[in-house]
């Protein structure tokens, strides 16, 4: 079954029509790649995934929980679900282990000492095992983005939701970041990731999807993509960012 | 001039001083709890919470204080509450400056950025606990020095029991000039005392500024 499920949804921002009759299924273990010019609609449509945005029509079915269901604790849903944001959004006053502690600790009652004992393995994991009694703002872009990575894992989710996570850094830490990223591709779990880096998407996107104006235009693997993309709006769009 | 007359009534002096800090520290921890309350009424979503919380911060920002001081200690007992002066003063001051807390820590609530709540919520954490361990610590960093201002505010103003028979700092002065005539030794001498007070306040609010912003940003 899949993990998540998109059937029917529409959204409006006031007058402005976002994601039109969006259809799409995700499966367990799936890394999903969201491409599509600024405007179009990724970010609300993954922001729907743990409820940051409402929808007005249709339904979100996250691992068997209706999101758009106002009586869903969402709680719940967001447990299972990890975000990965474009500026990090690092808890600037907290230490780099004690944002990744935090959720772990008031969330999950987990013991301090087992959340901290995870929290090393973690960021043993992203790659910044030494920096865990730093501020964020004393680390560099990409390895906050690292650390957001880590914060993200603590709760043991399912599921990732990445929104362009390397557009606000330096062209030089965009690789420290997608490295970590495709070494998490290959444990299993569930990533849907908003990025216009092709070459991730190639080495480890199982679909990618192309959205434009609020709809889905195109779905296919990233070979699909690269070699025989369908729509005139998608050729169009792939022509500008490769 | 007899400036002995401070030298002579240095004890109740000193005594009107600790009346001072009682009363201003007491109004001020009220002052904090009614800001973060009323700062949270006005940032939720919820239409009659921002209601309420406006309601409360435009009315008591437009009435004098005094008014609610003699209110608290000359009306409420026609209800079967009767306060001291010194409670009527600390909850007069505390409600009044709540007001003002509330206008601060709202400002510094929205200004800290619309991303820190999303990531505090998408880790499944509560709206609460979100405003607690992520929001209000950040905004409190940007409100401290208008915070500081207000506990400045807050201490002089505190001068207003006097007029409910508190013998505060002012109440203590107006005692001894009455008896002595010998006014400008002693407003003199409850001036330097209010100072006393308000400049190591001030002195205080720069060291925790400076300390808060050590290892952040
Ligand atoms: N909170 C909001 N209020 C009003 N309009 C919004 C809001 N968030 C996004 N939008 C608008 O919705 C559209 C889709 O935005 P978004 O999902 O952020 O697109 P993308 O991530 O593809 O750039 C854009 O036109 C954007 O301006
Ligand atoms: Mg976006």
């Amino acid at each position: 079954m899949a993990i998540i499920e998109f059937v029917g949804v529409n959204k409006w921002f006031d007058k402005l029509h976002v994601l039109r009759d969006v259809d799409l299924s995700i499966e367990r273990g799936e890394v999903v790649v969201v491409i599509g010019p600024s405007g179009s609609g990724k970010s609300t449509l993954i922001r729907c995934v743990n409820r940051l945005e409402t929808v007005q029509d249709g339904q979100v079915i996250v691992d068997g929980q209706h999101v758009e269901d106002p009586r869903t604790d969402i709680r719940r849903v967001r447990q299972e679900v990890g975000m990965v944001f474009q500026q990090f959004n690092l808890y600037p006053h907290k230490t780099v282990m004690q944002n990744i502690t935090m959720a772990p600790i008031r969330v999950k009652k987990m013991p301090r000492a087992e959340a901290e004992k995870r929290a090393h393995e973690l960021l043993e994991r992203v790659g910044i095992g030494e920096k865990h009694d730093a501020y964020p703002g004393q680390l560099s872009g990409g390895q906050q983005q690292r650390v957001a990575i880590a914060r993200a894992l603590a709760m043991s989710p399912k599921i990732l939701l990445f929104d362009e996570p390397t557009s606000a850094l330096d062209p030089e830490m965009i690789k420290e970041v997608l490295d970590v990223m495709k070494d998490l591709a290959h444990t299993g779990i569930t990533m849907v990731v908003v990025t216009h880096e092709m070459g991730f998407a190639r080495e480890v996107a199982n679909r990618v999807i192309f959205m434009d104006a609020g709809r889905i235009i195109e779905v296919g693997s990233p070979e699909h993509f690269f070699q025989a993309p369908e729509q005139d709006r998608t050729k169009l769009f792939l022509s500008k960012i490769l | 001039m007899r400036w002995s007359v401070l030298t002579d009534n240095l004890d109740i002096l000193l005594q009107g001083l600790l009346v001072t800090l009682q009363v201003s520290v007491l109004a001020w921890l009220l002052a904090v709890a009614i800001g973060v309350v009323v700062a949270l009424l006005r940032v939720t979503r919820s239409r009659a919470a921002r209601f309420l919380g406006t309601a409360y911060v435009e009315f008591v920002r437009n009435v004098p204080l005094l008014v609610l001081i003699f209110f608290l200690f000359f009306a409420l007992p026609d209800i079967g509450i009767t306060l001291s002066g010194f409670w009527a003063g600390v909850i007069g001051l505390g409600v009044y400056t709540g007001a003002f807390i509330g206008e601060v820590l709202r400002s510094g609530i929205l200004g800290v950025p619309r991303g820190q709540l999303e990531a505090a919520l998408s880790s499944g954490l509560t709206y609460l606990q979100a405003m607690r361990l992520v929001i209000l610590p950040q905004a409190i960093r940007t409100t401290i020095p208008p915070l500081g201002n207000q506990t400045i505010n807050l201490i002089k103003n505190s001068s207003l029991t006097a007029a409910v028979s508190v013998f505060d700092i002012l109440g203590t002065a107006n005692l001894i000039g009455s008896r002595t005539f010998a006014f400008t030794p002693v407003y003199i001498g409850a001036a330097m005392l209010y100072l006393v007070l308000t400049i190591p306040a001030a002195i205080g609010v720069n060291a925790v500024e400076r300390r808060l912003r050590i290892g952040y940003r």
